[in-house]
């Protein structure tokens, strides 16, 4: 549908800089969009009809986990995409915990190759910052830089560099790479079997905790190092009020650090686990009501720069099980637009447009995503990366109809609002009316 | 001091579509679920049924034709003989499982496991497990009652009801009764369902631990904390001891059993010097020498044997509350 031109119909436009306007319509030729008018006239265009709707640059995920290679019966980087796209976004980044790790170029191009061939968003991925992930020896951070993947993010995910010294030197290596240290803090001594949030309710649940100091320290060594070092640092999944804090003080100083949220964390407290429902264990795990609003602070007053899915498949059988015996995660690609519409926005957090900001401008910017031809903005002679939802539309979430493989999300059955209708990456229309169109359609 | 609202009801958020209430078979999870009138109508009909057991025919008709799977996933002796003594004396059919050579050895799950055995004909299972939540999470696979045998470090309710048996029938009262918990609270279910219980009957809970042993925030469940097991000893009329575990040493829970003892046991100096003994009780196993001198053991063995009879009579009253008058 590369070719096709597209019009896309009475539509308000979201633009970083100048907001949400009143209804336009948007002409896209060749992939670019050429003009931004009202009462255009379709001709031979392709019609979208984006009554009631907003048009926002195609959303910008920091932080998945597609699963391939290695663990396709969760989630692979086709069903990765289809989700993806449901959720109106146009390019995510990979953590490298898959078999084998992220950790050479011919991984990393493998990777990226492969979102190229389901041709329905950009898959990109973040390398591990040592090899194997197992915090022992630096991964080829240049190599994977320059090869076609263009790895700019390293991680080594949920298996936290407990070496300070390798951190340091990683950190030191990065910069000089131009590189960007993604950080899971975690001080792993502190979580030695922990279930989930350590507080009152893993003390009534009989569940073992997880201290919010076990982030905390691990953030205040990586702000330090970061300090030390010069190197731009982002943290990934903040979940904790002193975590915010932290963050809040090191850019205060001016040190190149930033940091996402999920909508899980700034949505739910750890009052949810008394149902011991798994899809609800996540790693960071969901804290208490006072972190929530610590972090729904932190998002308003700008301290968290970025939502971030950390989208973590995990196949039925490995949720329904005992909660101590369950795996960490939940997907979030096809409920974060709904959640930061029926969360932030409505409960007036923060404006749709702030909102939208950290799930496209803000992104891209750290990961320099106009590398990739992506620009987040609406304007004329820009590629058309483009997501329309209603921010209005009201929908009860059916874990069942997610387009990712794996059904984990603790959100099935909530009445939420917002919905994402069309998008449309690099001029293509890959998701219709709400339906994923198959690539090259 | 209450347990706060939320221990009863939901959450705050978006709102959550209900399927609406069927005729679904019940339940015994946990003493945070249980109204103080549930709690006593318990023990008043666990009172009726220990009578039974001193009968020489020890059987009533009660369950006759129910089915009940004892699913000791985590080894237990006296909770499993109790449970199926229990059901036999109230004519029920029991089928015992234990995991050892069981299809869960053999890696099957638990829900495959538990709805296998269920699709034989089941009316409850009783579940001991080591995972917190597991009973829970096995009313949402089988269409038959379950009983929590104890998960975890989560709860054990049969074992809380027969501890307030037992004081209600030595004591004569529960209301306003002072009870001191003193060991591994952090780790104890006993502790836990015991604490619940006892708030809502409207005893007091003194719990008696190094903070090293204690859960987090455990004073917000109501109850008070104390280092000290002498100034608990002049405060309480019960002092109840748990069990403790060496390998709480490794996990620098505390120095050594020697420490525990000379710290936290109930020794026999401690003991002599006390004017007004309070009633001691224990949840069994018993390690000597170690939470309790054995001389003292000795001398409140009764009240701790009678609280094993007590767990026959309580279970007799929990089979019969969730499975009896239904045809």
């Amino acid at each position: 549908m590369r070719d096709r031109n597209i019009l896309i119909k009475k539509g308000r436009i979201y633009t970083p800089e100048e907001g949400i306007s009143s209804e336009r319509d948007v002409l896209i030729q060749e992939g670019i969009i050429r003009r931004i008018d009202k009462g255009i006239k379709p001709g031979k265009a392709y019609v979208l009809d984006a009554q009631d709707c907003i048009i926002s640059p195609g959303f910008v995920d920091m932080h998945v986990h597609f699963r391939e290679p290695g663990m396709e019966y969760k989630e692979d980087i086709g069903s990765g995409s289809c989700a993806a796209v449901s959720g109106g976004y146009v390019a995510v980044f990979c953590m490298p915990n898959t078999d084998p790790p992220i950790d050479n170029a011919s991984v990393a191009e493998y990777v990226y190759d492969r979102g190229v061939d389901e041709g329905l968003c950009m898959v990109l991925p973040h390398g591990a910052i040592t090899q194997g992930r197992i915090g022992k020896a630096l991964a080829p951070m240049g190599e994977m830089g320059s090869c076609r993947a263009m790895v700019r993010g390293f991680s080594d995910d949920g298996s936290t560099v407990t070496d300070s010294e390798i951190m340091r030197r990683a950190m030191e290596y990065a910069k000089t790479m131009d590189s960007l240290i993604i950080s899971h803090c975690e001080d792993v001594s502190l979580n030695a079997g922990g279930q989930m949030n350590e507080g009152f309710y893993s003390t009534l649940l009989g569940l073992r905790g997880i201290p919010p100091e076990a982030e905390e320290i691990g953030v205040f060594r990586d702000i330090c190092l970061a300090e030390k070092t010069d190197a731009e640092l982002h943290v990934a999944h903040v979940s904790t009020a002193k975590t915010v804090k932290l963050l809040r003080e090191a850019k205060k100083r001016g040190l190149k650090v930033t940091c996402e949220a999920t909508p899980h964390h700034f949505t739910l407290d750890d009052s949810y686990l008394v149902s011991y429902d798994t899809n609800l264990k996540v790693n960071p795990p969901l804290r208490s009501r006072a972190d929530v609003e610590a972090i729904l602070a932190g998002l308003s007053d700008g301290t968290i720069d970025v939502i971030s899915t950390d989208h973590a498949p995990h196949a039925l059988h490995e949720k329904e099980t005992e909660f101590d015996r369950a795996e960490f995660g939940m997907v979030g690609l096809e409920t974060c637009l709904a959640l930061v519409v029926t969360v932030l926005v409505e409960n007036g957090v923060f404006s749709l447009e702030q909102a939208l900001e950290k799930m496209t401008l803000a992104p891209s910017r750290i990961m320099r995503l106009e590398r990739f031809g992506y620009k987040p903005e609406i304007t004329e002679g820009t590629p058309a990366n483009i997501t329309v939802f209603n921010s209005d539309l009201e929908w009860v979430v059916d874990p069942l109809r997610f387009r990712s493989r794996s059904k984990n999300s603790p959100f099935g059955g909530w009445k939420v609002k917002g919905k994402v209708i069309h998008t449309i990456f690099n001029g293509s229309i890959v998701l219709e009316d709400m339906q994923v169109s198959p690539a090259g359609d | 001091m209450n347990p706060p609202e939320i221990l009863k009801s939901g959450v705050s958020g978006p709102a959550k579509v209900q399927s609406p209430e069927a005729n679904r078979p019940r339940h015994l999870l946990s003493i945070a679920e249980l109204s103080s009138d549930d709690i006593i109508r318990l023990l008043d009909s666990a009172r009726s049924f220990a009578e039974v057991s001193k009968r020489p025919v020890k059987k009533v008709p009660a369950l006759r034709g129910k089915t009940i799977v004892n699913m000791f996933i985590e080894p237990s002796t006296r909770t499993r003989m109790s449970f199926e003594l229990a059901a036999k004396r109230l004519s029920a059919d029991v089928v015992s499982f234990t995991p050892s050579g069981s299809s869960l050895s053999k890696g099957e799950s638990l829900k495959d496991t538990a709805k296998t055995i269920v699709a034989m004909g089941v009316d409850a299972v009783v579940i001991r497990h080591s995972s917190a939540g597991a009973p829970k999470l096995l009313t949402e696979w089988v269409d038959c009652s379950v009983i929590n045998a104890g998960d975890g470090m989560h709860e054990h309710p049969t074992q809380a009801l027969l501890d307030l048996f037992t004081m209600r029938e030595r004591l004569g009262r529960l209301e306003g009764l002072k009870v001191a918990i003193v060991g591994d609270i952090d780790h104890s279910r006993v502790a836990r369902s015991n604490i619940l219980a006892l708030n809502k009957v409207g005893a007091r809970v003194l719990l008696v631990a190094p903070r090293s042993l204690l859960p987090d925030r455990v004073e917000e469940m109501g109850v008070e904390v104390t280092g000290s097991i002498d100034e608990a000893l002049r405060w309480c009329d019960v002092l109840y001891l748990l069990r403790i575990q060496l390998e709480r040493v490794s996990e620098s829970r505390f120095p050594s059993l020697r420490e525990y003892t000379l710290q936290y046991g109930l020794t026999q100096t401690r003991w002599s010097r006390l004017k007004r003994k309070p009633l001691v009780m224990h949840p069994g196993p018993m390690n000597r020498g170690v939470e309790i001198a054995s001389v003292v053991a000795d001398e409140v063995e009764p009240v701790i044997t009678g609280q094993v009879a007590a767990g026959v009579a309580v279970r007799m009253a929990v089979l019969y509350e969730l499975l009896g008058g239904s045809t």
